[in-house]
């Protein structure tokens, strides 16, 4: 008989190479975390000295990942099933300017709460319709919701900021719950959440084949169709949620809230490890990935340092990261061999 | 006399060919070919799917590298590193699927890659003009140069393709199934082409099934069967058919197929009737009974794989229906719940997730059974996948191992495997054994074969003869989108299946 299989080496290190490729990249994201707290430790050494000081700017690091962190569980889902998600920020805005209008107030807190969830849903869907029904290609249509669900926004706040009287919605963002902010208590939820959904059911299972080979979902007897219509519902409601912990943390919403955070959550997933052609991608490490991006903004803000050397500095950590995955997935015989 | 005669016939040689070894991993794609081509003579290729063609034509054209043998072009040793290589050698190929930019230009494409400039800037009138000529030789002077090439019908294009061809005076000039996208008076066109090439000298390498069209324009013909030259040079004119399609045939490697159960008769388990999806089939009926295996065979092109995969409800059919034990199939949902099962054409792109686990795979059509309230059963799945790897001698039988380290017997026993997973009632198999070597087949010719007498019908299609012949109770054959013949496997051989596929013409008027 015929044993026709690859040499037993290189059938060793591609079992282990997705595992390990896993837990490389987020040890790695660990390692750039402590390289950032180390040049926090070295700039600013009195400030370190203080251990009442550093556990308070742990948790402002924590606090200020908690709503990207949220939009960013969302994207990573519409990336891994193939998708882009654009309109994520455009959607907060519509969603918290929704939920703070004088109308939706006054049915308190939980029907500001309903009201942001349920638009960001919404809104979701129609991005859905457009992209699996309308057979609109995901950055198209979420490009264009980008557009108007701001316009939206604006037209419903008459471009003014509309100030939160709710104090259970303002209380949000000051309370903790045995000494951790309840917004961080909620990007934990949030992410163990996700964590479950991607890796421990039918949905997340049917992403990875939506995103990994459309075709072979398709005729495994999958609806690929209605799969990518809830992916970006999931995304709409995470934009929901994070639209909730902005207002709480600014007291008021606005059109122009959420700036640029569709950039900022798919830089965090793809330096988390997401494929940015879909079929591949972790929770943990777009986690990670928000986290670099927080410390990054935390280090600056101790230094007094301008938000454009910041940005500046942020490019460069998401081509480096990017770049240090090429080279993982090249291996060495293959650069051989050109 | 003779001297002078041997001399001249050497020198007239353009491309020589000797002992030309080409291996893939797994596959000796081509292994010992010998071809001589002569200037301003149209060669004909012959031979079946899978016997090396295009790994040839693509190694004359720079995309492959030879292993071994030898190549002369025009007296000197030839191994173009790179298709531009080729074709500043003066060989042009022009594919079955035209390599052209279809938002560029006439003229642009027939001068992609050595466009005309002055200071880094086109210059279109000259490239247009000299476009012009070439089409003009081509008796083609109609087409406009400034054309977009996405507006030319298909013969068109070909026209723009040879155009390229002749910007490089090209003294070769490869064509791989020209015809197969050209209505038949075009076809007269491209002889009249083809003719007009040879009378300036310029070879032509033809590659066509319909052996008609080989009578007609060929020279001489070199048939190629496993990837060697069984015949070289034959005369294209008068060549007895039953020679080239017997070289075409009886293969040096013997398959071992299971033997066959005793047939019975069962009520049909799939009924289809006059189904029709225009342009690719029409008109098609067929049934598959319990325990039984029928298979279709056909060239590429003929429709078979859409047929199938209209029958699984991938595609909509235009008109006729679909019935699986008394029940319409009307959607690929339906189909998929019903019982049906498909093993499509193309492993990779259409069946697997290669970077996930084979136990993923093996369940991507059931893991929603295996669910709880929508919660994966993972230590479940892995077990049911490990049993089905045993009854398919898996190899490695590590469930948790990425599809993508497998060989391409066990990838697609992994995608049978999947169909086992679940209550699969037919299974629809399009090209099972393609990329998988020798002991493999065997393997799987068994496993299907068990698969039926557990009672799954089963429906294949395959371009080997051999392979359909062999594995089926039933024989179907399907020729330009429609099926001509219906026997059982034991009453047919394989010259008369391949006369059915490639004729219509062929049989008539040649000596027998």
């Amino acid at each position: 008989m015929i044993t026709e299989t690859a040499p037993p080496e290189v059938q060793k290190r591609a079992q282990r190479r997705r595992f390990d490729d896993n837990v490389i990249r987020n040890l790695g994201l660990v390692g750039v975390l402590v390289l950032l707290i180390v040049v926090g430790i070295i700039t600013k050494p009195d400030l370190y000295s203080d251990p009442t000081w550093v556990k308070n700017n742990f948790l402002t690091i924590l606090q200020q990942a908690s709503a990207i962190g949220v939009v960013t569980v969302g994207m990573t889902f519409v990336i891994i099933g193939g998708g882009i998600d654009l309109s994520v920020g455009a959607i907060i805005a519509l969603s918290g300017v929704w939920a703070t209008t004088l109308a939706t107030q006054s049915y308190g807190a939980a029907g500001m709460i309903f009201t942001a969830l349920v638009v960001g849903i919404c809104v979701g869907l129609v991005n859905g319709v457009l992209i699996s029904y309308g057979k609109l290609v995901p950055f198209i249509a979420t490009l264009a919701m980008l557009v108007a669900a701001r316009g939206l926004a604006a037209q419903i706040s008459g471009k003014q900021t509309q100030v939160s009287a709710n104090t259970f919605i303002n209380d949000l963002a000051a309370n903790k719950l045995l000494g951790i902010p309840l917004l961080v208590w909620i990007l934990g939820l949030v992410v163990a959440a996700g964590w479950v959904l991607l890796n421990r059911t039918t949905f997340g299972r049917r992403t990875v084949a939506v995103g990994g080979n459309p075709e072979a979902a398709r005729l495994a007897g999958i609806n690929i169709k209605r799969h990518t219509l809830l992916l970006y519902a999931l995304s709409g409601l995470c934009c929901g949620i994070a639209a909730i912990m902005l207002t709480s943390q600014a007291t008021s919403a606005q059109a122009a809230m959420a700036n640029l955070y569709e950039l900022d959550a798919i830089a965090a997933a793809i330096i988390g490890g997401t494929l940015l052609s879909g079929g591949r991608g972790t929770i943990i490490g777009a986690l990670f990935g928000v986290l670099v991006f927080s410390t990054i903004t935390n280090l600056f803000a101790i230094n007094n340092l301008s938000t454009e050397v910041q940005n500046m500095v942020k490019g460069g950590i998401i081509v480096l990261a990017v770049l240090i995955q090429q080279f993982r997935y090249r291996s060495l015989t293959q650069l051989l061999k050109r | 006399m003779t001297i002078p005669a041997q001399r001249e016939a050497s020198e007239d040689v353009v491309l020589r060919l000797t002992d030309v070894v080409k291996t893939f991993p797994g596959v000796r794609a081509l292994d010992g070919v010998q071809l001589e081509v002569r200037a301003g003579e149209v060669h004909c290729l012959l031979g079946q799917n899978g016997a090396g063609k295009s790994t040839l034509i693509k190694t004359l054209a720079g995309v492959h590298h030879a292993d071994g043998g030898e190549i002369t072009w025009l007296g000197q040793p030839f191994a173009p590193a790179t298709p531009q290589a080729a074709m500043r050698a003066g060989i042009a190929t022009i594919y079955q699927e035209l390599d052209l930019v279809d938002d560029l230009s006439v003229a642009e494409n027939a001068f992609l890659g050595h466009e005309e400039t002055r200071f880094g800037f086109t210059r279109r009138r000259s490239t247009a003009a000299r476009t012009k000529q070439i089409l003009a030789r081509l008796g083609h002077e109609h087409i406009p140069p400034q054309q977009f090439v996405r507006n030319l019908p298909a013969a068109g294009k070909q026209i723009v393709s040879m155009a390229r061809a002749l910007s490089h005076d090209a003294k070769l000039i490869v064509m791989d199934e020209p015809s197969a996208v050209l209505a038949h008076d075009e076809v007269e066109n491209l002889f009249r082409i083809i003719r007009e090439l040879t009378s300036h000298n310029i070879a032509v390498i033809y590659i066509s099934h319909r052996l008609e069209e080989i009578r007609e324009i060929g020279d001489r013909v070199t048939v190629l069967k496993d990837g060697r030259t069984t015949a070289a040079n034959l005369p294209a004119r008068d060549t007895p058919t039953r020679d080239l399609v017997s070289r075409m045939t009886g293969r040096t490697i013997e398959y071992v197929f299971p033997p066959r159960p005793p047939r019975e008769e069962k009520p049909p388990l799939l009924v289809v009737e006059g189904l029709t999806r225009e342009g690719e089939f029409a008109d098609a009926s067929l049934t598959v009974a319990p325990g039984e295996i029928v298979g279709i065979a056909g060239l590429v092109g003929s429709g078979r794989s859409e047929l199938l995969e209209t029958i699984f409800g991938a595609r909509r059919p235009d008109s006729g229906t679909i019935t699986l034990d008394g029940k319409r199939i009307r959607t690929l949902g339906t189909a998929v719940r019903k019982g049906m099962g498909m093993a499509p054409e193309e492993r990779k792109s259409q069946a697997l997730l290669l970077d996930e686990p084979i136990y993923k795979n093996m369940t991507l059509s059931s893991f929603s059974g295996f669910a709880r309230a929508g919660f994966t059963d993972a230590g479940g799945e892995r077990k049911a996948a490990e049993r089905t790897a045993d009854k398919l001698e898996l190899r490695p039988r590590d469930v948790m191992r990425p599809v993508r380290t497998l060989s391409g017997g066990n990838q697609q026993k992994v995608v049978v495997g999947r169909w086992l997973m679940g209550d699969t009632r037919l299974l629809l198999l399009d090209e099972p054994t393609r990329g998988v070597d020798v002991g493999a087949r065997a393997e799987l010719y068994q496993v299907i074969r068990s698969l039926a007498e557990s009672g799954v019908g089963v429906l294949l299609v395959s371009s080997e003869v051999p392979e359909v012949l062999g594995l089926s109770d039933r024989v179907l054959v399907m020729r330009e989108g429609r099926l001509i013949h219906e026997a059982p496997a034991e009453e047919i051989d394989e010259d008369t299946v391949l006369d059915l596929v490639m004729s219509g013409s062929l049989m008539e008027g040649e000596p027998a």
